[in-house]
């Protein structure tokens, strides 16, 4: 078997400790990585071996738990979805843009985590049957309706690439209207009316200029801006029905 | 350990210049000044041929002069670009879902784009270019 390669790879990766900093600063850390590591791991090494104080946060390492997004070079990446051999020279690792930090490449996601409860991303049936009637059921067609936007990880990368959210934080912003979307297209769902109280408004989705940044940097190919497109058009359709057509009501 | 997050604030006039496809979003934001400032030149222009022959005649002279021309030329290539920004997007505001499959974002995008350039026939043969 031939042997793995190795590379010395320099990291600069932001620090932020909240007990004794006021600023953040950056540190340059070298380490021996293998050719075919991710840069996840090149931070498991310098946490392992050289700098047992450096925080961010991981789980998976397969990209599914969304929970190791970090800016790299300036683009928000998931760690252990960012190839080492993509990168030359000095690779900067911050942590995601437009989230509080906590400590060093830890986040606050509070934000986000209430925005997703004001939209309701859970089936609100549209007629409640008892359980002796059995299933709601779906035909595979209107499973395919929804399914793409219903494979979020809930990573917020999206959230780090959009600069509406980054300039107006009240935005509700890309997965978690995504998700509004997602429910709505429900065949089983009923929920679409409660939904549109956070999602027609100046904070849903008319805040969106359609950068679409939150499309291209989807590790799960949500495609966040298409559903936000989406959105905009069938409230405008509500808002035709309900103003302009006599007795209308959307 | 107290928790005392650090805000880092997402600069308000130069966040642009982070990543090259924001600097596309802004070019084509952009390309809508000159879009709105052509529709401008059209109401002037139907003011203009109200107000008589001698008015009119004026109009198409300014038209010609050689600041008119280069102006006009930049709303073109705004209006192109704008205009293939918004058929480009299409495929992702109108998705088109037969059974279980949906139809590839290039036909609905071109198709778009064949409506354009029949349409524009249309207009050319109105106004009697053929
Ligand atoms: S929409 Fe995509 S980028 Fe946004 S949180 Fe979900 S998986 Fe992450
Ligand atoms: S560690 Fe789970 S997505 Fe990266």
């Amino acid at each position: 078997m031939t042997p793995l390669k190795e590379r010395l790879v320099q990291l600069e990766v932001l620090r932020y400790y909240p007990d004794t900093d006021t600023e953040a600063h950056f540190q340059t850390y070298e380490v021996v990585c293998q050719e075919e590591w991710v840069v996840l791991d090149a931070l498991n090494k310098i946490k392992a071996d050289i700098d047992p104080t450096l925080n961010y946060r991981w789980s998976c390492h397969m990209a599914v738990c969304g929970s190791c997004g970090m800016m790299i070079n300036g683009e928000p990446k998931l760690s252990c979805h960012a190839f080492l051999r993509e990168y030359e020279g000095v690779i900067r690792v911050e942590p995601l843009a437009h989230f509080p930090v906590e400590r060093d490449l830890v986040t606050a996601p509070d934000d986000f985590m209430e925005k997703l409860k004001r939209v309701k991303p859970y089936v609100i049936p549209k007629e409640i049957k008892p359980i002796s009637e059995g299933e709601y059921k779906q035909t595979p067609a209107q499973l395919m309706k929804f399914r793409q936007y219903s494979m979020c990880i809930n990573c917020m990368l999206c959230y780090a690439a959009c600069p509406q959210y980054g300039l107006t934080p009240s935005f509700i912003g890309p997965a978690a209207l995504t998700l509004a979307h997602r429910y709505n297209q429900d065949s089983r769902d009923g929920g679409r009316k409660e939904r549109q109280e956070v999602v027609a408004t100046h904070e849903g989705v008319w805040e969106c200029t359609f950068v679409g940044a939150c499309s291209e940097v989807c590790p799960a190919h949500v495609d966040p801006a298409s559903a936000l497109q989406q959105m905009k058009i069938t409230s405008s359709i509500d808002w035709i029905v309900e103003h302009l057509i006599p007795g209308g009501k959307s | 350990m107290s928790r005392r997050p650090l805000v880092r604030e997402c600069p308000p006039t130069s966040w642009y210049f982070r990543q090259p496809r924001y600097l596309r979003y802004m070019s084509r934001e952009i390309t809508s000044i000159f879009v709105g400032a052509y529709c401008v030149l059209l109401v002037v222009g139907l003011q203009r041929l109200s107000a008589g022959p001698a008015a009119w005649d004026g109009f198409l002279l300014a038209l010609r002069s050689p600041a008119s021309v280069v102006f006009q030329f930049l709303a073109l290539v705004a209006a192109v670009y704008h205009a293939a920004t918004w058929f480009n997007a299409t495929q992702k505001a109108m998705p088109l879902q037969i059974g279980e499959d949906f139809v590839p974002g290039n036909i609905i995008s071109g198709a778009h784009y064949v409506a354009w350039g029949v349409l524009s026939v249309v207009v050319l043969f109105l106004a009697g270019v053929f």
